[in-house]
């Protein structure tokens, strides 16, 4: 819709692009954004109003104000994974994916915030603090919830993002901007977006570059996209998507963009929902929210069947072993001699080296080294890491054999609950919380499939809640209707935030959800 | 007496209480080094000395920089003495979040040279991270390939003189284990007056092919004619330039003993060794160290050392201590190099996004050992002719050059060729390319000979001349020194009786 007026004139690229940035000013507490690259968006915002006036916009995406999740390279604006190590640290070179938008036309406003190289499910562990959930400070969420005292101040019972994408998906979530990017390696995408409410998309593996993705688990991360609703979420895909010569990963073919149809009948459908997927510590509230969907596509004549994912369980295990291993691997660059920070330790090269990845790397960034570098160990290498690549293979061949079976797409819950407070979230560390929050995720990226987060419904705290759909290997045009279908059916309000209210009132007073397509 | 010519068994032929560390470059005395190990050093029963005999056993890593314009994983450059941290790319300096792309030239090369030694090319190989921290390593990890190398169970053949005569050449044979394809590291210079290290990352990245040659040789004349052999076929089949003084050839020494029977004895490694030369001395020493020590009641650590070319002797290297585990895991970001053939070859497939092994096998050019039958069989030469030409850079051309001006037979020419203007090269340290004396030259010099116009004598005084380049025809040469031969009898006789008579008169 903005695109569309964008296009009709109603408002131009460079209004909006200074909407944006003030509204971002506005919700600074939200603490979504670590750079805000303010000069070179309002360049590029002239840019493609020139382009508007002249009547050739490159596209749906031109003029539309974006961010990244600052674990991207940036060609000249701060890129920090929100670590002490890259503090400071400027790249020469654009991520792929952002290089993709950029020639689009999009407005690159600023690099979102994240767990310390997106180490986390909640964004509370990077060095520029915690990001805070928009909904946080919600009509809804206000007015469900009781203050436990009367000394107790409002502002502490804000709630967390989710993560590791938090920044974005708080971007998306409170307008500050229409599309971000993120990246999702255990759900760092889906999962900030349910609890966000926004629509969280995790691509197939192979399907666009990760060139220029600061890595985690190099066997599963990708980049993942945020948007308000399914269309937008389908529009950037189509930007990105595609082979990348300088990503070996990414398959060679050619990559058609699609638009959505408006699907009206699903009775040639056939929904699975993974039993295993009852998780415990699955709240009443979701579980009931799951059944309630299932019968959304039961009664509208889809074909509704119960399957079997056996080796569900194992994934976190299994996770831990091949992440931990991966990212020893990843960090090992990390020595502060060509780039990032470097220790004024010089007795010598291995204390320089010790004392900068100390000073550098958060406990959790270093906790997970240590790890893996155990599991790599000559004498555990068979027990560990072998073992673990072993299981994962089973635990995708669960996948193929459920879709060999007849089910087009599966789906299941994102999360276990609604967003926690912080003040609770933080009672246990970031490993036992990773290992909580990842079950209902992770296991599509141990098996490479495109999954989606669709914000369906408010909890009784007035707070998101989404629901997940798997799909088959490269089929997103089939995911992304089916996603699309069902986020019709839903009807998810929207955010009710004073802040937003203020800025947007020309543009939207009778939208009822804004998107850019 | 030393070991000469035995069965391979080496002895104690020195006197004991010799030192061990002496400035002596080697036990044996000098001129031929005559240590005729047979191919697996088999041993000889204790001789008269009444002292147990020792297997020495040497195998050989060699890395042989790939000759190619880009580097393995990069598009940077790929070029000998550049200003330092000039062909750096953002993946070689391993700035976060860039990835390896496979160079295709290296794969050629490393096929090229695996179907050359006899390999079975691997059609499925494998890509890994060899982990451990170093400066001049910059993602903190080099990728190779541990687990499924490109190419392995060939083998290469050489020749070894044995005895003093040249003419004594005796084929071997050793074992390829495998060629691996990996990343060479950057070069980092310690400045102790300052304290502290510079690290040039050019290097970083550039391809390397690592070819491991089994245990099957056991001594330093069959390390370094093996080295030799292999630095010629690379040379030949233009995978490598294998220059090893710009570091295009690195070969690291395993070196053990043991007594015939016996397991094999701990081994060292020796590393640090920049020509062929220091090759042979850095093993023979190596060996020779270990049978003392091992005499004298002491053991051998399983360490790495190096060899100090000034001192003529290894020493062990202070920061390779300790064993290093380096947490090999596979890379992640390179899927599994397919190679196809003719067979296996898909039939929709970009040509130029494959690699077929035949195609590359029939384009293989003629390998060293093909070309020496092919000199022998056409020109009569003998073997050991043959060989001394391929030895020589650019030689075996100049005799085939000279042979193509002269009507000469290629008998004679060769010893022309070989035994004075090989010799004069030697002497004044120049390589074929820099001759003064071109082989148009040197044809027409033996022209003159051939038709009797002088004798062979005058010949070798006019290549000395020749030699000094001014620019001079040898016909020139000639009539300037007076050095034709008088083929008119008459004034042959009056010459002679002029002698006698002058004789006479004394």
């Amino acid at each position: 819709q903005v695109s569309a007026a964008l296009k009709e004139g109603r408002v131009t690229p460079t209004e909006l692009c200074q909407q944006c940035l003030s509204l971002i000013k506005s919700t600074k507490f939200l603490n979504a954004y670590i750079t805000i690259a303010e000069e070179t968006a309002l360049k590029q915002a002239e840019a493609s109003e020139e382009r508007y006036k002249r009547g050739q916009p490159l596209g749906i995406l031109d003029g539309i104000p974006i961010a990244v999740k600052d674990n991207f390279n940036t060609a000249g604006i701060e890129t920090t994974c929100a670590s002490n190590m890259l503090r400071g640290y400027i790249s020469p070179y654009n991520a792929t994916v952002v290089q993709k938008l950029l020639d689009q036309g999009a407005v690159l406003l600023g690099k979102t915030n994240l767990d310390e190289f997106a180490m986390g499910s909640g964004s509370t562990d990077g060095v520029f603090g915690p990001v805070r959930n928009p909904w946080s400070y919600s009509r809804q969420y206000k007015e469900k919830s009781v203050p436990k005292s009367h000394s107790e101040d409002k502002e502490s019972n804000w709630v967390i993002t989710g993560g590791s994408s938090g920044g974005s998906a708080a971007a998306v979530s409170s307008f500050t901007c229409f599309a971000a990017l993120g990246s999702d390696t255990g759900g760092s995408t889906r999962n900030p977006a349910a609890h966000c409410g926004v629509v969280g998309l995790k691509p197939t593996y192979g399907l666009i570059s990760r060139h220029g993705l600061i890595p985690l688990v190099n066997s599963m991360d990708v980049p993942g996209i945020l948007t308000r609703c399914v269309d937008d979420a389908a529009v950037v895909l189509g930007s990105l998507a595609g082979h990348d010569p300088k990503d070996s990963t990414t398959i060679q073919d050619n990559f058609k963009p699609f638009e959505l149809p408006n699907l009206t009948d699903v009775s040639k459908l056939s929904i699975g929902i993974p039993k295993e997927y009852r998780a415990p510590g699955l709240s009443g509230e979701i579980l009931t929210l799951w059944s309630k969907a299932a019968d959304l596509f039961q009664n509208a004549g889809a074909k509704v069947v119960e399957v079997s994912l056996p080796h569900t369980r194992y994934s976190i295990v299994c996770y831990h072993v091949l992440c931990t291993a991966e990212v020893a691997s990843n960090m090992a660059r990390f020595d502060g001699l060509e780039y990032g920070h470097r220790s004024d330790m010089n007795e010598s090269t291995e204390s320089m080296y010790a004392a900068t990845r100390r000073e550098g790397f958060n406990d959790v960034v270093r906790g997970r080294i240590l790890s893996g570098n155990y599991f790599l160990l000559k004498q555990n290498y068979e027990k560990y890491f072998v073992k673990a690549q072993k299981v994962r293979r089973l635990i995708a061949n669960d996948f193929v054999k459920v879709f060999r079976s007849g089910v087009d797409v599966l789906l299941t819950p994102t999360t276990l609950s609604d967003a926690a407070p912080y003040k609770e979230f933080i009672k246990e560390d970031n490993r036992t919380r990773s290992a909580q929050n990842d079950i209902l995720t992770q296991a599509a990226n141990m098996a490479g499939l495109p999954a989606i987060n669709v914000p369906t419904a408010l909890s009784e705290r007035g707070l998101p809640v989404g629901l997940q759909f798997i799909g088959r290997s490269f089929q997103e045009q089939q995911l992304l209707t089916v996603a699309k279908w069902f986020e019709k059916q839903v009807q998810f309000p929207m955010i009710q935030l004073e802040e937003i209210k203020r800025h947007y009132h020309d543009v939207f007073q009778h939208e009822k959800s804004a998107s850019f397509s | 007496m030393a070991a000469r010519g035995c069965g391979g068994a080496w002895r104690r032929g020195w006197q004991r209480g010799r030192a061990l560390s002496g400035p002596a470059p080697g036990p044996f005395p000098r001129g031929r080094r005559a240590v005729a190990c047979n191919a697996r050093g088999g041993a000889v029963p204790a001789g008269k000395s009444g002292l147990a005999s020792w297997v020495p056993v040497v195998g050989l890593e060699i890395h042989a920089q790939i000759s190619s314009n880009s580097k393995l994983f990069s598009g940077s450059q790929v070029q000998f003495a550049a200003p330092p941290n000039s062909l750096v790319s953002f993946f070689d300096a391993s700035l976060p979040g860039t990835l390896p792309v496979l160079n295709r030239r290296c794969v050629e090369a490393a096929v090229m040279t695996g179907l050359a030694l006899n390999c079975s090319i691997n059609k499925k190989s494998l890509f890994d991270r060899k982990h451990y921290f170093y400066a001049d390593l910059p993602a903190g990890y080099q990728i190779t390939q541990q687990r499924v190398p490109l190419a392995v169970n060939g083998s290469l053949s050489y020749s070894l003189c044995t005895g003093n005569k040249m003419s004594q050449m005796v084929k071997k044979t050793v074992r390829i284990k495998q060629i691996q394809l990996e990343q060479d590291s950057g070069k980092s210079l310690h400045d102790d007056t300052r304290s502290q290290t510079l690290v040039d990352l050019n290097r970083a990245g550039v391809g390397l092919m690592e070819v491991v040659m089994e245990p099957d040789m056991c001594c330093g004349d069959e390390a370094a004619a093996a080295v030799r052999e292999l630095q010629l076929i690379l040379q030949t089949l233009g995978s490598s330039q294998a220059v090893m003084a710009e570091g295009q050839l690195r070969v690291d020494a395993n070196v053990s003993v043991h007594h015939p029977g016996e397991p094999y004895g701990v081994r060292t490694e020796v590393k640090n060794i920049n020509s062929i030369r220091f090759l042979a001395k850095a093993v023979d020493y190596e060996i020779q160290r270990q049978i003392e020590e091992l005499e004298n009641g002491g053991t051998i650590l399983n360490e790495t050392r190096a060899f100090d070319s000034k001192l003529g002797c290894t020493v062990p290297m202070r920061d390779k201590e300790g064993k290093q585990d380096y947490r090999f895991m596979p890379e992640p970001n390179l899927p599994p190099l397919i190679l196809y053939d003719a067979k296996s070859l898909p039939a929709n497939m970009n040509h130029q996004q494959v690699i077929n092994i035949d195609w590359i096998h029939e384009r293989l050019p003629d390998l060293p050992s093909v070309k020496r039958e092919k000199l022998v069989e056409q020109y009569g030469i003998l073997p050991e002719h043959s060989f001394a030409l391929l030895n020589e850079d650019g030689l075996a051309e100049f005799y085939e050059n000279v042979l193509k001006q002269t009507r000469m037979k290629p008998k004679r020419v060769i010893g022309w060729v070989l035994n004075d203007l090989l010799s004069y090269l030697k002497q004044h340290s120049l390589t074929v390319k820099e001759s003064p004396v071109s082989s148009f030259l040197l044809a027409d010099l033996l022209n003159l000979l051939e038709k009797k116009e002088i004798s062979s004598t005058a010949a070798k005084q006019v290549l000395a001349e020749l030699w000094k380049g001014e620019g001079k025809t040898p016909l020139e040469i000639v009539k300037e020194q007076k050095l034709q031969l008088l083929q008119d009898q008459k004034e042959l006789e009056q010459i002679c009786q002029a002698v006698i008579d002058r004789q006479e008169n004394e």
